[in-house]
This record gives C-alpha cells, sequence and structure tokens, in this order.
C-alpha cells in the first residue's frame, strides 16, 4: 500500500530507541514498543559454496543458531531477531536460501517451543542485477532470481524482507571515488530513486502473498561505501556525510511503497526514516566493529529499535565463537537501554550516546535530534526525489558549516576546505530536474543503461 | 634537470595542461623519453603515492594527477615505443567469480598505474578460464586477485590450480589481496605474496618483478 509522508511522525522528545510512533508486532515479538531488542546475524568463515560442501555449510549454520539461542536464553534475552543475509549465490541458487531459511528457522522454532524464547528471522537476498554488466534492473533473470529468492525465502520461514539494493551503483562507486557531487545527485536522486520505486513495489507485492513484512531497504552501496572510503581516508568526511544525509531519500521510497519497518541495520539513514516514518528501525553501531569500522558507534544507537552486530564471521575467539560473542555484546547493549527506558532515563542515555560522538567526525554530527528534525523536514517539503536530494544535501553541508563556526563540531582545516568546495558545487546545481538529467545523461553514457532506469535513453 | 623538477611538480598539483606541455618541451630540448618518464612523471607519481599513503591526499586528488599523467603519457608512448623501452611490467587484475567488490582492486589498479606499470582490469565476476585464458592472451608479468567475500576467496586456490595445469604458473606471479584475505591464506594456497592495501600492493609488485630479473 503506497503511503506518503507529508509532516515528522516523531519529534524532538519523542524520537528515542526503543519507541516507534507504529511498533512492529509479530509471532510474539514486538519491535518499537518500549524495549531495543538484538537483531544478531552471522556469515560463513571461507569455505566455497558447492554441493560438496553443503553439509559443513550446513552444519555451520546449525550451530550458530543454536550457539547464539542458548546464549540468549543464558542471558534471560526472551525476545530476539536474526537476520539470515544471503550470499550472491545463496541468491542465484534459491535451493541454498531456502534452504538455510528452514534449518535457522526450525531452531529458532525449537527456542521458542523449549524455552519460551520468541524471535523473528530477517532475510535479505542479495542484489545480484549487478552480475549484468551494465546491470539490468527491470527485466531478465538476474531480476528473476532476487524477486524469487525474496518468495522461496519468504515462504520458507523468513518473516522480515530486507535488501541492499544498489540502483544507482554503475555511477555512485565512481562518483564516490571523485567525490562528484554532480554525479552522486544523479545517482542516488535520479537513479537509486526510480530504481527503489520498481523493485519495492515488487517486494511489497510478495510481502503481501506471502504474509510477511516488508522492511526496508539500505543504502549500503552507496553511503556505507563513502563512509568505509572516509574511514579509510580516501575521501573526505564530510563528503560521506552529505552522501548519507542524500541517500535517505532514496532508502525512503521502500516505505513510501508500503515498506513498514523494522528498517535494515546498516541504513545508517534509518535515523531521518524513523523521524519521517514513525516506523521502528534497526541499526548498528560500535558492537558491528567485527563486520566494518565506523564513526558513529554510540550516536547510532540513540534512535534504534532493534540493535544488530550486522556481520560476523564463524571463527573461535578466545571466550567461544565469533556470533556468541556478538550476541552476548548486543545483549548487554540492549540491558542498558532497556533499563534507562524502565527508569524513564531514556532522554539522557540518548543524549549522552549523542553527545559523546557527535563533535568528532561530521558523520556523527548529523545525527544530532535537532539536525536530524531539521534534515527529515527538508526532505519531507521537497516536491520530487530530486528536489529532496539536492536540498538535503545544502542543508546538510550548512549544518556541518554552521556547527564548525560554532564550535559543536571539530573539523580539520583539510576538511574544512573540502566542505565549502562540496557547498560551493551544491549550489550551483540546478533546481530543475529536466535539464540537470540531459547533461548528466550524457557523461554516463556506457556507464549505464537508462532504460532500465525508466528513463528515455 | 630543471624541467624534469618544474613537471614532476606540475605534476603533483594535477596540472594536465601544464604537465602535457612541459613533457612536449622535455621531448623538444631532446631529454630521452625513459629520462622524461622516470625523473619527472614517475618521480612526480612516487611523491604523490606517499602522500597517499601517510594520508596526507584523498584519493580524489590523486584521481586528478593520474590523469594528468595520462595525458603525458599519451605524448611520450610513441617516443617509448620508438626507442625500444621495456614497460616496467604488466599487471593483470581482477575480482573473483561470485564476486562484484571491486572498489579495492580499482584503487590497486590506479596506484600500479602511477607507478608506471601497464594495468589490464578484467572486471569483477572473473572465472578461472577467463583469468587462464587473459594470462595466455596479455601475458602479464603478475596476476592480481581480488576477492571480499569469505566465500569467493577460496575460489583464488582454483585461479592458482588452473594456471599450473595450463602450464602458465611459472611465467607468472600471482598476488591476491582483500579484506578476508591474510598472509597466511596467500602462504597456504601457494599466491607469490599478499598486500593489505593498495601501496603495499605497489611496493610488493615491485619486489616480485626486481626479485625476478635478479633470478633471470
Ligand atoms: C591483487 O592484489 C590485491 C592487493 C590488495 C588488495 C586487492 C588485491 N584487493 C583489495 N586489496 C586491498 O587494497 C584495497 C585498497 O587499500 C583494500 O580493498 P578493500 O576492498 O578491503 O577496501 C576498499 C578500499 C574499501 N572497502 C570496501 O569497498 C568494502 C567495504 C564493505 C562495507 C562492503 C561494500 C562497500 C559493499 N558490499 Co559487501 N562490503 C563488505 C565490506 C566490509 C569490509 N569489512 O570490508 C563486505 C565484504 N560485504 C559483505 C556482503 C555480505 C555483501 N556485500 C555486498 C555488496 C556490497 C556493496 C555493493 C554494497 C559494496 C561494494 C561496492 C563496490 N563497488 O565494491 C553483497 C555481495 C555483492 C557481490 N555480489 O559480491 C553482500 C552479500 C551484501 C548483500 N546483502 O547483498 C560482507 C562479507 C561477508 C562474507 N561472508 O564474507 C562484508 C564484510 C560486509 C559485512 N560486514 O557484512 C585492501 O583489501
Amino acid at each position: 500500500m503506497k503511503q506518503t509522508f507529508s509532516s515528522l511522525a516523531l519529534g524532538p522528545s519523542e524520537l528515542v530507541f526503543g519507541r516507534a510512533k507504529h511498533p512492529i508486532i509479530r509471532n510474539g515479538v514486538s519491535i518499537g514498543s518500549g524495549s531495543v531488542l538484538p537483531e544478531i546475524k552471522f556469515t560463513l568463515s571461507s569455505i566455497s559454496i558447492e554441493e560438496a560442501t553443503r553439509e559443513e555449510i550446513r552444519s555451520q549454520y546449525s550451530e550458530m543458531i543454536t550457539d547464539v539461542c542458548q546464549r540468549a536464553v543464558d542471558l534471560h534475552q526472551s525476545q530476539l531477531v536474526v537476520e539470515f543475509e544471503l550470499l550472491p549465490q545463496m541468491t542465484v541458487e534459491s535451493h541454498w536460501g531456502v534452504m538455510i531459511t528452514e534449518l535457522l528457522k526450525e531452531v529458532m522454532e525449537q527456542f521458542r517451543s523449549t524455552e519460551g524464547l520468541q524471535s523473528l528471522l530477517r532475510v535479505t537476498p542479495t542484489d545480484t542485477r549487478e552480475f549484468k554488466k551494465p546491470p539490468l534492473r527491470r527485466e531478465g533473470r538476474e531480476l528473476e532470481d532476487v524477486l524469487t529468492s525474496f518468495r522461496t525465502c519468504a515462504n520458507a520461514g523468513g518473516d522480515l524482507l530486507s535488501i541492499e539494493s544498489t540502483g544507482g551503483k554503475e555511477v555512485t562507486d565512481q562518483a564516490i571515488m571523485e567525490t562528484d557531487v554532480r554525479g552522486m545527485l544523479f545517482g542516488v536522486g535520479v537513479l537509486a530513486a526510480a530504481d527503489m520505486e520498481f523493485l519495492w513495489e515488487r517486494i511489497c507485492e510478495i510481502a503481501h502473498e506471502t504474509a510477511t513484512i516488508p522492511a526496508g531497504d539500505t543504502a549500503c552501496g552507496i553511503a556505507n561505501t563513502a563512509m568505509v572510503l572516509a574511514d579509510k581516508h580516501y575521501i573526505p568526511k564530510v563528503f560521506a556525510a552529505v552522501v548519507r544525509a542524500m541517500t535517505a531519500v532514496r532508502s525512503l521510497i521502500a516505505y513510501e511503497a508500503g515498506a513498514i519497518g523494522p528498517g535494515k541495520d546498516c541504513g545508517y539513514e534509518n535515523a531521518y526514516i524513523k523521524a519521517i516514518t514513525g516506523f521502528p528501525m534497526s541499526m548498528e553501531g560500535k558492537s558491528a566493529a567485527c563486520a566494518h569500522l565506523s564513526t558513529v558507534g554510540n550516536i547510532a544507537g540513540a534512535y534504534t529499535d532493534l540493535w544488530s552486530n550486522e556481520s560476523v564471521q564463524n571463527v573461535k575467539l578466545l571466550s567461544a565463537m565469533a556470533p556468541v560473542v556478538s550476541m552476548e555484546q548486543l545483549i548487554y547493549d540492549c540491558r542498558l537501554f532497556n533499563t534507562s527506558l524502565r527508569g524513564g532515563k531514556e532522554m539522557d542515555l540518548r543524549d549522552l550516546l549523542v553527545d559523546s560522538d557527535s563533535s568528532l567526525d561530521p558523520q556523527a554530527f548529523i545525527f544530532r535530534p535537532e539536525i536530524v528534525q531539521m534534515l527529515s523536514a527538508t526532505i519531507i517539503a521537497g516536491r520530487s526525489h530530486y528536489e529532496k536530494t539536492l536540498s538535503v544535501a545544502l542543508a546538510t553541508a550548512a549544518c556541518l558549516d554552521q556547527g564548525v563556526k560554532d564550535g559543536t563540531l571539530l573539523l580539520s582545516q583539510r576538511e574544512q576546505k573540502w566542505l565549502h568546495k562540496i557547498a560551493g558545487e551544491l549550489a550551483d546545481l540546478p533546481t530543475e530536474e529536466g535539464q540537470f538529467i540531459e547533461e548528466e545523461k550524457r557523461k554516463w553514457l556506457g556507464h549505464v543503461d537508462l532504460a532500465q532506469y525508466g528513463l528515455p535513453r | 634537470m630543471e624541467i624534469l623538477n618544474e613537471l614532476s611538480a606540475n605534476l603533483q598539483e594535477g596540472y594536465a595542461d601544464k604537465t602535457k606541455k612541459l613533457t612536449e618541451e622535455a621531448l623538444a630540448q631532446g631529454i630521452p623519453a625513459t629520462e622524461i618518464l622516470e625523473k619527472g612523471l614517475i618521480a612526480g607519481m612516487n611523491i604523490v603515492g606517499g602522500k597517499f599513503k601517510k594520508n596526507e591526499m584523498y584519493l580524489p586528488e590523486v584521481l586528478v594527477v593520474a590523469r594528468a599523467m595520462k595525458f603525458s603519457m599519451d605524448v611520450l608512448k610513441p617516443h617509448l615505443a620508438a626507442a625500444r623501452v621495456k614497460s616496467r611490467g604488466k599487471i593483470l587484475l581482477g575480482t573473483v567469480k561470485g564476486d562484484m567488490h571491486d572498489i579495492g582492486k580499482n584503487l590497486v589498479g590506479i596506484m600500479l598505474q602511477g607507478a608506471g606499470f601497464d594495468v589490464v582490469d578484467v572486471g569483477t565476476d572473473i572465472s578461472m578460464e577467463k583469468f587462464v585464458e587473459t594470462v595466455e592472451r596479455e601475458q602479464p608479468d603478475v596476476l592480481g586477485l581480488s576477492a571480499l567475500l569469505t566465500t569467493t576467496m577460496v575460489y583464488m586456490k582454483r585461479v592458482i590450480e588452473a594456471l599450473e595445469q595450463r602450464q602458465l604458473r611459472g611465467k607468472v606471479k600471482v598476488i591476491v589481496g582483500g579484506a578476508p584475505i591474510t598472509q597466511r591464506y596467500a602462504d597456504e594456497i601457494k599466491a607469490d605474496g599478499y598486500a593489505r592495501d593498495a601501496s603495499s600492493a605497489v611496493d610488493l609488485v615491485r619486489s616480485l618483478l626486481n626479485s625476478g630479473a635478479q633470478q633471470n
């Protein structure tokens, strides 16, 4: 069901972890109605996926799910969410995805009946449409593979449907490496936006048919790529911050198409989406350092409803296997969130999470509550995806600049120089979408098949 | 030589037009193409590479310099060919089958090109057959394999085995890299080297090709 968001669902004093305006309740698990739950994810250690390794793969997944559920029980955690992020081959050959979904669900249900552990399973097929070059986004076997994977995993026991879709990546990969503001606007505000509309209409249909929950999409392929490159000092952090805010527009489209959350963990832009939609969100921060590093370890928890580790390899650590270690870390984090909620101290904890990170990095600064409100309001005020993406980028650059001026954001001279360059380039971009598309189309000819985005070639 | 220092300095700033003009001027002064390449362009790129390694330059800045270098190389190439100057080495790069991650590999390619190597990038999701076929055709000095997934890294071993079967292994050094790869894994699959990042990949290729030259 299509939805429009013309006003913010949550005000500054309502935007806090554990509480969403529209909680999700399914199979006894309740998300966003007053507590934060752990969302655990794990992946195989080095192994190929083929018939010869089938039993080994089954046994690794079986061990991982059994051990994390047992740890949850031992630590008195009564509800949790498990994410199965399919690897590319598991999506293309749907029987792998089905086999592992069934296996995970079976163990989760055993723990429900024997230990009272209530859980939901998120299934996340890979966006394998990009195996064709340039990608076929709207037709062909690759699209069918992705949709089949959703359908079959949903029927095999998945509860929540998510994806890290990669529309626009043909342009954004290069634009990120070159810190190309125009390319980013084209990739995010035009291409990714068009692809999200197309894809999420179909995912929502599958969710409806299979009585599962269309949970949301993340801009991992765009904003997290920028974040990781910024973290390695390859590109300016201010650029990664602007990109993050821009991608909120494209991720919001899943909800406009009918998704209801919980948004997927690695979409840090979920902060804005929660403020706009009031749907519960999953986030990841310090306890996801096993998967990738970040500079938003605490602040990412400020508004979350599920707290995730993003992913961990099944390797042995001194205490236990890594997925069990992750499970324990998430549970302790959640205890703190939930104790503060019960004691009416959640705003204090939220502000501590915010203040401990926000001045140190522009990517954290843009998640301060007042800035989340301001940027979210800017997004919904825009009349088109293009206008929303451009205006939120301009507003982000302006608020970073303001933060530097009033001393609430520490930014090196080098980063400040880049901020001014980016702000200047954004200010020069046309507000008229048609003219912009015509200009960019020529530049990216050969990289991207525009017809796959519903645009004339 | 003054003009080569000027060339290096302009290249480091990414001034493409000026760099190209200085390359032409240096040729007109009768400076050998190899000297222009080594003491002007590669000397400049080495400084840029060093700054990137020390986090003093961002990638987009390096890319501007790389583009300027390409303009000059277009001018220089016919002269290098005429003088029968051998390339520093040819590197074939690709991400293995099933894996679409390519940013790290692309970066390795950019840094290798900047260091004066010829780079052929075959892209992502590359099967062992395609690797073998391209090695046969391109005859690179080094084959660089990249993988980011724990379930695709194992494919590197198959590529190495396929090279062995086709008796190509002795003709090409194989290096590997990517987030889940370690030196231990590289040793295990009998690769010739592992690099943890793009700058180390350049050092590794240099040392592999130098030691190869000494052996020959
Ligand atoms: C030849 O010699 C050499 C020498 C050195 C070499 C070398 C070769 N290659 C690399 N190096 C070295 O030098 C480079 C430069 O310094 C370095 O390269 P890196 O690539 O390491 O570094 C880059 C400069 C920056 N780093 C990166 O670009 C990778 C960062 C992370 C976050 C990442 C990204 C960005 C992406 N991803 Co992907 N991704 C992750 C990554 C997390 C991580 N911890 O690495 C990882 C690898 N991904 C993962 C997953 C699961 C996936 N990803 C996927 C997709 C993507 C994006 C498209 C969104 C994007 C890739 C964009 C692109 N064009 O490459 C999917 C698979 C896609 C596919 N078909 O392959 C998908 C399956 C997710 C999904 N649900 O669809 C995880 C792997 C899990 C596993 N079992 O292995 C992952 C660890 C993230 C996580 N924490 O869960 C060195 O490693």
